[in-house]
């Protein structure tokens, strides 16, 4: 990004212009399994006020909402919906996982738990904790926000593609 | 005229579930006929994982049944595991501690419950005020504990560490305040025409259908029954506190509501009254076989030793079997454990509160139009983790 | 509590005397004995002549190494009285085990008969309608019960 000298004009590139946008507008799932759900709504009400992200904009169907928060325990008998939730997502799309439960099962060791969601989705942020506490899933957010603006999805198809070299004389 | 039976799936995502509950509807055009609820999104075999840990190691599990009202289940579980072995007092000010923190857990249930209620029937406001609230406690909780939701600090012989200094008059203070602060609750709500039509006369029960369903709690009150466990069976001395039990007339969605509100000041003027007869001293029974000893003396090899069996071993209960009920936010929260003489538990039954109250929604909605619904997961207050452990 | 005590002992001889096995008192609570056969009747009179109206909870115990192996347990509350008494009787052997279901005395039966048919295969004779209620259709075995491993097949 650079700034001319006259006339205040911006130059940037089209890849970084959409990913800014993308990073302060997405809309997450309104999707609560246990525990950490809790915290996920405290985290969007009056006192940590997601709002400041761009993010309050909770969506109850998955085809509105392009950020998964996989809050609580996955259990063997929720799994199909999660997946099935996951699937009904629009792209460009984003999972985060909170809590120990969702990541790795957590103290729930038993026959009824999946040991780690990520075994089924592809998980972009793992945060930590039982339940994370508020700030901790704000600062996984900015990690997610991190990750977006990295998101080649303009210049991906030519990464390939070798230029040659100038020769010089 | 051609009638037709739609079947309709609720959940188990859905943002007026309170978690992962799934109820199969079938209507007739918007007249529920019947209602089926499809629990067990959440069951997470808590009563299997308690059999193969020791008693203290259960703790944990059990903060994690109801998660909004953590402290309020380690607090019954500790209990149970008190009476099997037949501790009948603990430091004074031990008992006053769990007193105020089981009430502040209470009010901090209470405060979601009527956030997630006044949210799903269309009042956006309460959910902000009432969260502000919570977060005081949680607050609470962090300084004490260092957790939030989960404070896990209640210990068989007592609890495991003291409130820190300043606290009690910041909680004080908050249950002096929380009280007027009510009133503004309250009149975004209780006069509120809105309000008052999606919930009287919805949900009604009365005294004979409470008792044939099991109900408890709020449940049972609102319906005239006068059954609080504090009352009726007294633990952790609440029969020397003085408060009042608020009962409903009519049993319906509406008379529960103002039954959670008064709970919420009666449980600031049981803090209160705690608070104020907090004494100093010890906060754990010296039975080092049970009990962990202070944590600033396990350095000594007098409590090192018992400490270090104590976590790794565990204890052995005597043989026999107890039931151990308390008034949890949500309605009586029973612990059930069979001991063979063992470190463990032989067997853990959590007798839950949601669990049982949730049944009589295929009862309230049928006839009921499907908006009504929400109501009714809401005035039954039920929490999914409590429902299916 | 000495009213309390004589209240149950009142009780218990009034109780058809080929009905009661033993009666178990530990830490304050009663726990009567009684035969399979006559569950329903001890149950009705309880209700019915001694106020105990409020059915808490019906759970089982794996008794692994045990002939007969379940133990099926009703836990009651006097609402007048305040005061807690605890049946248990057995399931029959065999697999399945059988119990006849209370469904009938009391409807909240249903929710937790239903669950004891989930963790443990026990069946509820004339339960309306026994499946299962946390685990999903199709589940291999019962996860309470003693041989079924912590971590699932």
């Amino acid at each position: 990004m650079g700034i001319e000298e006259s006339g205040g004009i911006l130059v940037t590139t089209l890849e970084k212009v959409v990913n800014w946008a993308r990073k302060y507008s997405v809309w997450p799932l309104t999707f609560g399994l246990a525990c950490c759900a809790i915290e996920m709504i405290c985290t969007a009400a009056s006192r940590f006020d997601i709002a400041r992200f761009g993010m309050e904009a909770y969506r109850p169907s998955p085809r509105q909402a392009d950020m998964m928060i996989v809050a609580g325990t996955v259990t063997k008998k929720m799994l199909p919906a999660v997946l099935r939730l996951y699937e009904q997502m629009p792209d460009p799309k984003w999972v985060m996982v909170m809590g120990s439960c969702a990541t790795c099962g957590g103290i729930f060791r038993s026959y009824a738990v999946v040991q780690g969601i990520d075994k089924y989705l592809p998980v972009d942020v793992y945060v930590p904790g039982c339940p994370p506490p508020p700030d901790a899933l704000l600062y996984g957010i900015t990690k997610i926000h991190e990750k977006i603006m990295q998101d080649k999805w303009l210049t991906k198809k030519y990464e390939h593609i070798k230029f040659p070299k100038k020769v010089e004389g | 005229m051609r009638k037709e039976i739609i079947k309709l799936n609720v959940g188990p995502q859905h943002p007026s579930t309170h978690g992962v509950l799934r109820l199969l509807v079938e209507l007739e055009g918007e007249v529920v006929v019947s209602c089926d609820p499809d629990i067990g999104y959440l069951h997470r075999g808590i009563e299997k994982l308690m059999e193969n840990r020791t008693y203290h190691r259960s703790i944990p599990l059990t903060e994690r049944v109801d998660y909004l009202a953590g402290a309020a289940n380690s607090l019954g579980y500790v209990l149970a595991v008190e009476r099997l072995l037949g501790i009948s007092e603990i430091p004074e000010r031990a008992r006053y501690i769990r007193v105020i923190v089981a009430e502040l857990t209470r009010i901090a249930s209470h405060l979601f419950w009527l956030a997630t209620h006044g949210h799903d029937l269309g009042a956006m406001t309460p959910l902000f005020y009432a969260l502000r609230d919570r977060e005081i406690i949680m607050d609470f909780f962090e300084t004490w504990a260092g957790k939030r939701l989960f404070p896990n600090m209640f210990r068989v012989g007592g609890v495991a560490r003291d409130f820190p200094d300043g606290l009690e008059q910041e909680i004080k203070k908050f249950a002096l305040e929380l009280p007027q602060r009510m009133r503004d609750y309250e009149t975004l709500l209780t006069k509120n025409p809105i309000w008052i039509n999606r919930t009287k006369g919805v949900g009604v029960l009365t005294k004979e259908e409470v008792l044939d369903y099991g109900l408890s709690g709020p449940m049972a009150r609102g319906s005239g029954l006068n059954f609080d466990i504090r009352r009726v069976d007294p633990y952790l001395g609440y029969d020397e506190f003085e408060f009042v039990v608020p009962l409903g007339e009519n049993g319906d969605t509406y008379d529960r509501y103002l039954i959670r509100l008064e709970e919420m000041r009666q449980s600031c003027n049981i803090i209160l009254q705690a608070v104020d007869r907090l004494p100093k001293g010890d906060i754990m029974i010296e039975d080092y076989q049970v009990a962990f000893p202070p944590k600033d003396k396990v350095i000594n090899g007098e409590y090192l030793i018992p400490h270090y069996l104590l976590v790794v071993k565990g204890f052995k209960a005597p043989k026999g079997e107890i039931f151990h009920h308390t008034e949890a936010p949500k309605g009586e929260l029973g612990f059930y454990i069979v001991s063979d003489g063992s470190e463990h538990p032989y067997r853990v039954k959590i007798r839950t509160p949601s669990f049982v109250n949730l049944q009589v929604i295929s009862k309230l909605a049928k006839g009921r139009l499907l908006s009504d619904l929400i109501a009714l997961i809401g005035t039954i207050d039920i929490v999914l983790a409590d429902v299916d452990r | 509590m000495e009213n309390l005590k004589d209240y149950i002992k009142g009780v218990i001889e009034s109780l058809p005397p080929e009905s009661l096995v033993s009666h178990v008192e530990f830490r304050d609570q009663v726990t009567l004995v009684v035969r399979q056969v006559s569950l329903l009747e001890v149950l009705k009179i309880l209700k019915d002549d001694f106020g105990y109206k409020y059915l808490i909870d019906v759970t089982a115990v794996d008794r692994y190494e045990d002939d007969p192996r379940f133990e099926v347990v009703y836990h009651l509350w006097c609402h007048e009285r305040n005061c807690l008494l605890r049946v248990k009787t057995w399931a029959s052997q065999g697999e399945p085990p059988t119990i006849p279901s209370v469904v009938g005395l009391w409807n909240t039966a249903n929710w937790h008969e239903r669950e004891c048919f989930d963790m443990f295969g026990i069946v509820f004779e004339g339960h309306p309608d026994l499946r299962r209620i946390l685990l999903w259709e199709g589940f291999d075995g019962h996860p309470l019960r003693k041989d079924y491993p912590v971590e699932g097949r």
